[in-house]
């Protein structure tokens, strides 16, 4: 079904990462919502162990860009690569944190039963929830510092509890790369700090983190990659290499506020 | 009579046709709760009237084949085939063109239906046609159900019911979370498409029983109703069955007591009246709970507000606070504050500032959020936080130079 896409257009070549087998590669990918392309021919590599922030002003087609990258939309054109292969194949390997305003809360279900979800692929169809299943999504609900609330329904918790049940799902795939879209947005400090750590630990394990971020100013102490995105890409790399004012400069144009710019490394 | 067809004592041909309802509602119910989650419950109306032609068209067919054209199983068979082009129709209509899906709904609804109508009328017509009672399959009857009729519908309903269950996880993830679903390899459509086969596989194996026109109040109210008693999905589907196979099962009863009756209304009228205790009586999402609830917290404001203007020495100025405050007996009928009046006032005025204190501190702002002016600030902080907030408040309150 997916056709093969041209070279990009801008022509950037790697940094010495091997697109090959990492994580994930992305390779001419362009998403349009009828006529009006959102994402443009982008390519993208995040590298196995490290943490990437995807950035740029609003309706610049960030979350486009991770939804088509994993197949929830349908790309125009572009090649995904998983682990070097086919993403279907490696879907076990993935997991996804999708924005907290995608679902209604008001479902009838409880915290525990939506981490539960992240083991469905090992549950399949059939098997009973064991209580070493149960236990395993109490972990991942520690792990986010929700287990108290594992039998509450989950319209009773606040914004930033819910992402952090949104992470504890995705924590609970065991998988090797994360891709979560927005986790910060709208959460209490609180949450901001305990959801970090777990990201940071999961790439002291070589895990592979990719979010949409949406605060300029804690993208240099939070990761250490950034893709820089308004349709096309306008800059890919480490934080200190591509996380540059011009580059943010020619992404955000006008919407950049100077206060924003501020501490950000002029040289690029 | 219908004591003893409540009691299955109506014989074996009676009890067959209860059990069949029983398990027929049971399907209804659960199969309906995952429609119900998916927020497509309309859907299902879409598909019950386009079972109309496919009836018509298969009594045609066999009657000129020279067989029975009232044969029970050929009529759901050509049921279900024209219920599916009318899904598929909606389907389409929603994904290629324009139309939302309630447009697309109303249009196949009244098209496939009137086409029905139409076929029925010109079986009328026709001389081995004036006998079918297929108008029976539009309101339902159980009275004189033939035996096969009955172990048909039962084992159609055991069947829709066990592979709804098996479908059950996916069918709950594409519901509540479609983008994670789909991010786990999922395929949406696929799964959208089960769970309409199998509201569609719980219509036609209905028809005889409720009639096209109502099923879709069996797969819509048992999960509406349940959902007023739990938040938990399994429990929901759980309890959704279970007012499905009761409604099912009274209708069928009352239906063999009373064999004039059509058995489609009473069934809806059963499951209607579960429906109506449950939405004044369910414990939280209940109309009179909801009440409740709303006059107990409207009178804690309304104390605290006055007990805070008692504080502060202001007026109280409606009538209603002083009442309250008289009643609980913190102030006389005068609105001045009696001793429990003020030691109350005292503590009011004592959170108020704590919360003050507590909302100007940076490190608490998941706590601070919380504050809404009724909120106990013991609920939000531990005791050593709200020491650490009390020396703030012991703090000489001077003026900055």
């Amino acid at each position: 079904m997916t056709r093969i896409a041209l070279a990009s257009t801008n022509g950037q070549t790697m940094t010495g990462e091997c697109p090959e087998t990492a994580p994930m590669s992305i390779r001419g990918m362009t998403v349009s919502y009828g006529q009006k392309p959102v994402v443009f021919s982008v390519d993208a590599t995040f590298p196995e162990g490290s943490m990437t922030a995807i950035i740029g002003p609003n309706g610049a087609g960030k979350s486009t860009l991770l939804k088509a990258s994993l197949g929830i939309l349908r790309p125009l054109s572009g090649i995904v690569t998983v682990f070097g292969r086919p993403l279907n194949s490696q879907r076990h390997r993935i997991a996804y944190v999708p924005q907290r305003a995608s679902v209604d809360w008001d479902f009838p279900t409880t915290v525990l039963d939506v981490v539960l979800m992240g083991l469905s692929r090992e549950l399949g169809l059939l098997r009973l929830v064991r209580p070493r299943h149960r236990a395993r999504a109490l972990d991942c609900l520690t792990r986010v510092g929700m287990a108290e609330f594992a039998d509450r329904q989950i319209g009773q918790l606040s914004g930033g509890q819910q992402q952090r049940v949104f992470l504890a799902r995705a924590l609970a795939q065991g998988a090797d790369l994360y891709l979560l879209d927005e986790p910060f947005a709208g959460v209490d400090a609180a949450t901001e700090k305990a959801i970090i750590a777990v990201l940071k630990t999961l790439r002291a394990e070589g895990k592979t983190v990719v979010s949409v971020h949406h605060d300029l100013s804690t993208v240099g102490d939070y990761f250490d990659r950034v893709l820089i995105l308004n349709t096309s890409k306008i800059a890919e790399g480490p934080v200190a290499d591509a996380f540059t004012e011009a580059n943010l400069q020619a992404a955000y144009g006008g919407r950049l506020a100077t206060a924003q710019v501020a501490g950000i490394p002029a040289a690029g | 009579m219908l004591w003893q067809a409540l009691t299955l004592q109506l014989g074996y041909n009676a009890t067959l046709v209860a059990i069949g309802a029983i398990l027929l509602g049971f399907a209804a119910g659960v199969t309906g709760t995952f429609l119900f989650l998916r927020r497509r419950a309309l859907v299902s109306d879409a598909i019950s009237h386009a079972t109309l032609p496919g009836v018509g068209l298969a009594f045609i067919v066999m009657v000129a084949l020279g067989g029975d054209g009232r044969n029970l199983a050929g009529l759901l068979a050509g049921s279900a085939v024209t219920a599916a082009l009318g899904l598929l129709a909606v389907q389409w209509l929603t994904r290629r063109t324009r139309l939302a899906e309630d447009s697309a709904i109303g249009a196949v609804l009244s098209v496939f239906f009137g086409f029905g109508v139409v076929l029925l009328t010109v079986i009328q017509t026709m001389e081995s046609g004036r006998q079918a009672g297929l108008d029976s399959l539009l309101l339902g009857s159980t009275a004189g159900m033939l035996r096969s009729d009955a172990l048909l519908i039962a084992v159609g309903g055991a069947l829709t019911l066990i592979l709804t269950l098996i479908l059950r996880r996916p069918m709950i993830m594409v519901a509540f979370d479609e983008d994670y679903a789909a991010a786990l390899g999922l395929n949406i459509r696929q799964v959208d498409l089960a769970t309409m086969g199998l509201v569609m596989a719980v219509t036609v194996v209905g028809l005889k029983v409720v009639g096209l026109i109502l099923i879709v109040a069996l797969l819509i109210i048992p999960p509406v109703t349940a959902r007023f008693w739990t938040d938990r999905t399994e429990r929901v589907w759980l309890l959704s069955g279970v007012i499905g196979g009761l409604s099912g099962f009274v209708g069928a009863a009352i239906s063999a007591s009373a064999p004039a009756l059509p058995t489609g209304p009473i069934i809806v009228l059963t499951g209607f009246s579960v429906f109506a205790a449950s939405l004044f009586l369910a414990p939280n999402r209940g109309v009179l709970a909801a009440v409740i609830r709303h006059v107990a917290f409207q009178r804690r404001v309304h104390v605290r507000q006055g007990l805070l203007a008692l504080a502060h020495g202001q007026p109280i100025y409606e009538r209603y606070t002083v009442r309250l405050l008289h009643r609980a007996g913190l102030s006389r009928p005068d609105g001045v504050a009696t001793e429990a009046g003020r030691a109350r006032a005292a503590k009011a005025l004592l959170d108020e500032k704590r919360w003050e204190i507590l909302r100007a501190m940076p490190d608490h702002e998941a706590a601070a959020a919380l504050y809404d002016g009724m909120r106990p600030i013991e609920t939000v902080v531990t005791r050593d936080q709200l020491a650490e907030i009390d020396t703030h408040l012991a703090a000489p309150q001077e003026v900055p130079a």
